[in-house]
């Protein structure tokens, strides 16, 4: 099983935002006015609350909020971050790790207690405004369990050979089914066969049950919810009891209706697909080993430091006469170069790991919202490192529901201006060169520029009138602190969630794109390096220093002749090709102090359709680059994206090459204002 | 910081013991000591690699088993001249929590003396005049021997000299 349980993953993320959690909240006691603990709690307990709704912890989500909604207020500076409030937080953090850990069970009184303290901590007037939104909510959940009628539901599954082995015991899984409702089960024989080759631990006995229950079609499936991979599985829904349908509002029955239909016909086209996959599975699972997560990464930094010793091996080797040691080293090069590509094959994991998880949120979504939404993913089997699939979670939920909430106008909204009444959000990924590009686009209203220029105004993110291109101006949704939504829903509006998304897409050396046409939609695109360990790189020097470059970002080195060196002393640009392409003096940049050599360097560098010449003293050559991240204290300096450990044991710097087009481009565009 | 809070304070590095055991060391003429839990190695100087566009005070990088650790000099913090290279010259490398992260930070000195325990009834609160340093990089100064052996807080020193007061060049 290469898909762990999504629950298992969620509760394992809670855990550790809970900590986090709990971490701000104690170094707030000691000091109440630091401003970074104050936003890190607010973020830990908004992201908890949208994973956590996201899976169906209801309880734990609309808890959350209430503290969420708190520590807001302390945020906007609307009230003060005291120590009852912050002692009232931290007894809430205790009881949400309840609330996670025994999602169904009867917290309502804690709750209610809880919720007073935080009341009383707060002051009077959030408490309107929280009792406000519970209200709601509650009515909510209300509608929800009235829509849910006595239906019929004929089930048949057959469970792979070899599962009692496994210790599951169908038996317990009928009962299960019993506990639902009125179940009438058959037993289906037909594969049984002849006696004499029955081995009595393997399963050839299938069923088919009739249950008849009000519970809905999710539950009857997570009875299934540990064998579900590997076994076949029918379910279809029979009859639905008239009355049930009579209870319900117009809106709702058609809402269900479709509902029910879609998932028919997902139910039929997963049905049409599960013979093949579970004899492709049981054949594969024998191949199959699981292997702990650390051990891996334990294993890819034992091939780091391989590869680092290989390159110093082949730096000894290349200036050494003998002949035998070089055919040894390059032999040594080769292995290595096969092992670390084998390691990075492992790391692997398809994305659709992660773009399941989003069915459901959009989903709860939908019904929150009362938009129509329909989600569209394609490219799942696009595969990116494993650690670059466990941190795209988060950004993604938050980038989700943004589309839903300020992008997707309402089903009246869209029909007035046009469109299908159905919102569609589409995600999608696809593999260029050596990045991966995920997509998540939606055709809602788009992001209206006026609006965000008069709040980065309003804010003083930017200065009033100031002349920003529109690709600057979009970028300003990810500036802390910034939100559009006039009103704060359960669901975004409250700006932090795309700060987090940059911070995280940094964090990975990646970048956002941001495209979006009024009453077109919007369509964001997260730009994310395949892997986060081991590049390509190109080694120069500068001065006395060896930089990295990304060799993926590389186009081509020529040599800075000496009369375009003494030609473009007044305007940095270099001629290629009939095009102009502007470049930047490393060792001016770097202040390296010394003298140029006498043939300098230019490497073209690009990302996309931008480029920027780099002038270096001299080109070394290529250098397996395992990629080490600087610490915090070199945070600030932004023309590196981290270092590496060259042959000889010294540092050598990872040059940042989008900083450097910008820093090139910025020059540019002041050499143009200059004339 | 107010009086009051760094008359408080200066035990509080003691933790309620008798006693700490600390890492004494040598910058510019003046003995250092810190806590020597914190302390990872002691290392002979190693091949540096300057960052561009960083702070003086962390102005490079080195190699530390292979891992890629800033080399912090704390002379910086305290206003002092850079010293020259000697034969005692030493890296100590220590573990910092920075912001929550547990970071290896190397530390420039000029000389490593010795481990050895510091009593809590010795313990001074920096001055609040006379001093030409900020009292907040100090935890506490210790009597020993006629001299001031200085307990630096090095989570002020590192978390204050973050902020870039030179921008990047670019």
């Amino acid at each position: 099983m290469n898909n762990p349980d999504p629950i298992a993953v969620f509760k394992t993320e809670a855990l550790e935002q809970l900590e986090l959690i709990e971490a701000g909240l104690l170094d707030l006691t000691r000091d109440l006015e630091d401003k970074a603990q104050i936003d890190a709690v607010f973020r830990g307990l908004h992201t908890l609350k949208g994973s956590g709704s996201m899976f169906g912890f209801d309880q734990l989500a609309a808890f959350t909020h209430h503290c969420e909604t708190a520590f807001d207020r302390v945020r906007k500076g609307e009230a003060p971050a005291t120590t009852e409030l912050v002692s009232a937080v931290l007894d809430a953090q205790g009881h949400m790790l309840a609330l996670l850990q025994t999602p169904n069970g009867d917290h309502e009184a804690m709750s209610a207690k809880l919720l007073d303290n935080l009341h009383r901590a707060v002051g009077g007037s959030a408490k309107a405004a929280t009792q406000e939104t519970a209200a709601a909510e509650q009515s909510g959940s209300m509608a929800d369990t009235s829509a849910a009628g006595l239906s019929t539901w004929e089930l048949t599954f057959s469970l792979p050979l070899n599962s009692m082995i496994n210790g599951t015991n169908p038996l317990g899984l009928l009962d299960e089914l019993r506990e639902l409702g009125e179940a009438q089960v058959e037993a289906l024989s037909d594969n049984v066969p002849p006696l004499e080759e029955i081995d009595p631990r393997e399963i050839h006995v299938s069923w088919r049950v009739t249950l008849k229950t009000d519970k809905p079609r999710g539950d009857i499936e997570d009875v299934f919810i540990f064998v579900m991979d590997d076994m076949v599985m029918d379910l279809k829904q029979i009859a639905t009891a008239p009355a049930a349908v009579a209870k319900k509002a117009p809106a709702p029955a058609t809402d269900i209706a479709t509902d029910a239909a879609k998932q028919a016909a997902a139910n039929a086209a997963d049905a049409s697909k599960a013979p093949q996959q579970t004899d492709a599975k049981s054949q594969k699972q024998a191949d199959n080993v699981r292997v702990p997560a650390l051990r891996l990464d334990e294993m890819m930094d034992r091939v780091g430091e391989l590869v680092i010793a290989q390159s110093r091996l082949s730096q000894m080797a290349g200036s050494a006469a003998d002949l035998g040691l070089r055919s040894v080293s390059e032999e040594i090069e080769r292995l290595a170069g096969e092992l670390r590509d084998t390691m990075m094959v492992l790391r692997m994991m398809p994305v659709a790991s992660l773009f399941s998880r989003f069915r459901r949120l959009v989903h709860d979504l939908a019904r929150e919202t009362g938009k129509d939404i329909e989600l569209i993913t394609e490219g799942e089997m696009t595969e990116v490192d494993k650690t670059v699939i466990d941190r795209l979670a988060d950004p993604l939920v938050h980038l989700v529901r943004n589309s839903v909430d300020h992008g997707l106008e309402t089903p009246e909204d869209r029909i007035a201006v046009g469109k299908s009444p159905v919102g569609r959000v589409h995600l999608s990924a696809h593999q260029t060169g050596s990045e991966v590009v995920i997509t998540i686009k939606d055709d809602g209203r788009g992001i209206d520029r006026a609006r965000v220029r008069a709040k980065a105004e309003t804010n003083g993110l930017i200065q009033p009138g100031a002349q920003l291109s529109d690709q600057e101006l979009l970028q300003l949704i990810f500036q802390p602190g910034f939100s559009t939504a006039e009103k704060v829903t359960n669901l975004s509006g409250r700006g932090v969630g795309m700060d987090v998304v940059k911070k995280t897409i940094e964090t990975l050396r990646g970048a956002i794109d941001v495209k979006s046409n009024p009453g077109e939609g919007s369509e964001i695109a997260l730009r994310i390096p395949l892997t986060l360990a081991i590049i390509d790189g190109l080694l120069v020097r500068v001065g006395s220093g060896r930089y990295v470059l990304p060799l993926s970002a590389v186009e081509e080195c020529l040599e800075l002749s000496l009369e375009e060196d003494l030609k473009s002393r007044g305007r940095s640009f270099i001629s290629l090709r009939d095009d102009l392409v502007p470049f930047l003096r490393l060792r001016e940049l770097f202040r390296t102090g010394t003298q140029p050599d006498p043939f300098q360097k230019v490497v073209v560098v690009s990302t996309g359709s931008e480029r920027v010449g780099l002038v270096v003293d001299q080109i070394i050559g290529d250098h397996q680059t395992v990629i080490k991240n600087m610490s915090k204290l070199h945070d600030h300096v932004s023309a590196f994206s981290g270092a590496t450990i060259l042959g000889d044991g010294n540092v050598a710097l990872i040059l940042d090459v989008g900083h450097l087009i910008a820093a090139g481009q910025h020059q540019e565009a002041q050499l143009r204002a200059a004339g | 910081m107010s009086e009051a809070t760094i008359k408080a304070d200066h035990r509080a590095i003691w933790k309620g013991a008798d006693e700490i055991s600390v890492l004494t060391f040598c910058l510019n003429g003046e003995t250092f000591a810190i806590e020597a839990v914190i302390v990872q190695e002691i290392l002979d100087l190693l091949p540096e690699t300057s960052v561009p566009g960083s702070l003086p005070f962390v102005g490079s990088v080195i190699n530390f088993r292979g891992k890629v650790i800033p080399l912090a000099d704390i002379r910086v913090a305290f206003g002092m001249e850079a010293g020259n290279v000697t034969i005692d010259s030493r890296i100590i490398v220590t573990e910092l929590d920075l912001e929550g992260q547990t970071t290896l930070v190397g530390m420039r000195t000029d000389k490593v003396f010795e481990v050895t325990s510091l009593p809590a009834t010795a313990s001074e609160p920096p001055p609040i005049v006379g001093m030409r340093w900020r009292p907040d990089y100090i935890h506490a100064l210790v009597k020993r021997e006629g001299e001031f052996i200085i307990l630096p807080n090095l989570q002020a020193i590192f978390s204050s000299q973050r902020e870039p007061a030179i921008r990047a060049t670019a």
